[in-house]
């Protein structure tokens, strides 16, 4: 079974097909690439994967142990709770919190109290929050952002956020990793620390990866596998190789040939 | 038990227990008042109301208008029970009264609008506000228009600080908990939130029946306090009123919303002899505040003893 299914998915806006019959697999501890052109429905089937919309119809499914979980019927909250996290296109990180704070709100599955707990302070309260406390900052250490654990989000330098934003999604547990267009906005320097990061995370926390992106460089260079969505649909699936030289994907980005 | 035991909180007891000697003393010299005490009512009163709100509005993001509809179910319970029952077990049965029948309305208008994301729960909570004022207008128990009068006058200083201090630390609680961290997340960005797996509709119910609780029982203290209670005093001005102690005192901001019912509790004292202007005044020092301080007194920080160091250092500087 592979980790993640995804079964004819379709998904309609009035009479828009912004995902259109999309199947595909992703194997466990692969990183894949989405790529096409502006347009052709990649951050909405994201959305979908992550419960953001409710597919209109086929479904996602789910390896989780030896449990296959239909994803498209969860809330995204739960979808995450399954080891499922993402990243968005437009940096969202809680901008006017510390460094830490944003790990520690994606590691709140880990309290072990309730509300009487957190308003009287009793039972598992202090033992708890110590915990998480050091687990957020073990978390930060291992993915080199410790040293500006106190830092407000807002604060921090493009490509710092960027790397937040996914150490974050990290933070919740996730196996299965979405990164929407991770290097958008960055400089080539930016761009090849990015690359190292997430080989680097990858191998170290055994991920999964399924990343858009824009730059070309960077997803030939990292991606096992690559998805060519266009007009919502699947039109091509391959190894970078394999991509590169298949005509349907150089008429997607580039237009048809027109005989003069 | 042994966790509450450390220093910070110790020095915290020991000024708690200074203010109230300090405050008690005043009153028993009669340096405090008989007006000035009822003032000082006013503000322990209006500090519980404004937490309470800040946990919806400050920490949570949801806006709310209809916090005094929340505060007249306490009042009311209150001024009933203490009809029948004038002691003070009358006052805490109307208060557990009161935060129940405030929990379940809350309830009822939060789970289908708070499901809703934008700003549905202003609207709403305007709404609820009426009807309540609606009802007890209309209600029998409770007087009708004229509302209940000669309740019996329980409010002490004692009674009061037990109540500001209990509110202060439940809020204080809630905000720096795993529960304070998901509503304050939601308050950022609801979206990334839900993808924290964090369970916001959850979260925000919470926060608001919190919110609500906390002001059904000020409002009972608010009936024993004033003698009287009428449920046009509980109207959109009430709730207005409040939301400018938590925008004044910055969202989010315990003790700026604290700092800012003491600013505008002196503020009213000291307009009270320019009757008609006095209105005007108030709301042209808002304006003032808004100008120049947009993001509230304190804006989301809070007074803290990590400022304190660097206080002494600066006036050790200054003498030498």
């Amino acid at each position: 079974m592979s980790l993640l299914q995804i079964e004819k998915l379709t998904r309609n806006f009035g009479g828009l097909s912004a995902v259109s019959n999309v199947s595909l697999e992703v194997e466990e501890h692969e990183l894949v690439g989405l790529i096409g052109p502006n347009g052709a429905g990649k951050t909405t089937l994201f959305n979908v994967l992550t419960g953001v919309y409710t597919p209109s119809s086929g479904r996602v499914m789910f390896q989780k142990g030896d449990k296959s979980i239909e994803l498209s019927k969860l809330p995204p909250y739960k979808i995450t709770r399954m080891g499922v996290a993402r990243t968005f296109q437009n940096i969202r990180l809680f901008k006017e919190l510390s460094v830490l704070d944003n790990v520690k709100i994606a590691m709140n599955h880990e309290a072990r109290y309730g509300l009487f707990g957190a308003l009287l302070r009793v039972g598992n309260y202090f033992k708890s929050e110590a915990l998480i406390e050091e687990k957020a900052h073990a978390f930060l250490k291992e993915v080199n952002l410790d040293e500006l654990a106190e830092t407000k989000a807002k604060n921090l330098p493009y490509g710092k956020q960027r790397q937040l934003e996914i150490a974050r999604a990290l933070a919740t547990g996730a196996k299965l990793l979405f990164l929407d267009e991770p290097a958008a906005g960055m400089n080539p320097q930016e761009t090849h620390a990015l690359t190292g990061f997430i080989k680097e995370i990858k191998e170290k926390m055994n991920l999964t990866i399924v990343l858009i992106e824009h730059d070309m460089s960077l997803v030939m260079e990292i991606c096992e596998r690559i998805f060519v969505l266009d007009y919502g649909k699947l039109i091509a699936s391959g190894t970078p190789d394999e991509i590169k030289n298949n005509p349907r994907v150089i008429e997607a980005y580039l237009g048809d040939e027109v005989e003069l | 038990m042994k966790n509450y035991l450390n220093k910070r909180n110790l020095i915290t007891l020991v000024v708690v227990g200074l203010i109230f000697f300090a405050i008690q003393f005043m009153i028993k010299e009669r340096i405090i008042t008989a007006y000035m005490r009822s003032n000082l009512y006013w503000i322990g009163i209006y500090i519980i109301l404004g937490l309470s709100l800040n946990m919806i509005i400050g920490i949570t993001g949801q806006l709310s208008l209809g916090h005094a509809g929340f505060m007249s179910i306490g009042a009311f319970a209150a001024a009933v029970v203490l009809k029948t029952n004038p002691t003070m077990t009358g006052l805490y049965i109307g208060i557990g009264i009161g935060v129940l029948i405030s929990l379940a309305v809350s309830f009822v208008v939060a789970v289908p609008t708070l499901r809703l994301k934008g700003d549905y729960l202003a609207i709403a909570t305007l709404g609820v506000a009426e009807i309540i004022r609606i009802v007890l207008n209309n209600l029998g128990i409770t007087g009708g228009a004229s509302g209940i009068s000669n309740i019996k006058m329980l409010m002490s200083w004692p009674l009061l600080y037990t109540f500001v201090i209990l509110t202060i630390f439940l809020t204080h609680n809630f905000k720096n908990s795993a529960i304070g961290r998901a509503c304050i997340s939601i308050k950022e960005d609801e979206i990334a939130a839900e993808a924290m797996g964090i369970n916001t509709t959850k979260y925000k119910v919470i926060a608001f029946m919190f919110g609500a609780a906390l002001a059904a029982m000020a409002g009972s203290l608010f009936s024993t306090t004033y003698y009287i209670v009428k449920p046009d005093s509980f109207g959109v001005n009430t709730s207005i009123n409040i939301l400018i102690l938590v925008v004044f005192g910055g969202m989010g901001s315990l003790s700026g919303t604290i700092i800012a019912t003491f600013i505008i509790g002196f503020v009213n004292i000291v307009l009270q002899p320019y009757a008609e202007i006095r209105m005007i005044l108030y709301a042209l020092i808002l304006i003032i505040v808004m100008i120049f301080r947009p993001q509230g007194l304190l804006g989301s920080q809070e007074l803290s003893t990590k400022l304190l160091p660097n206080f002494k250092w600066k006036r050790k500087e200054k003498s030498s």
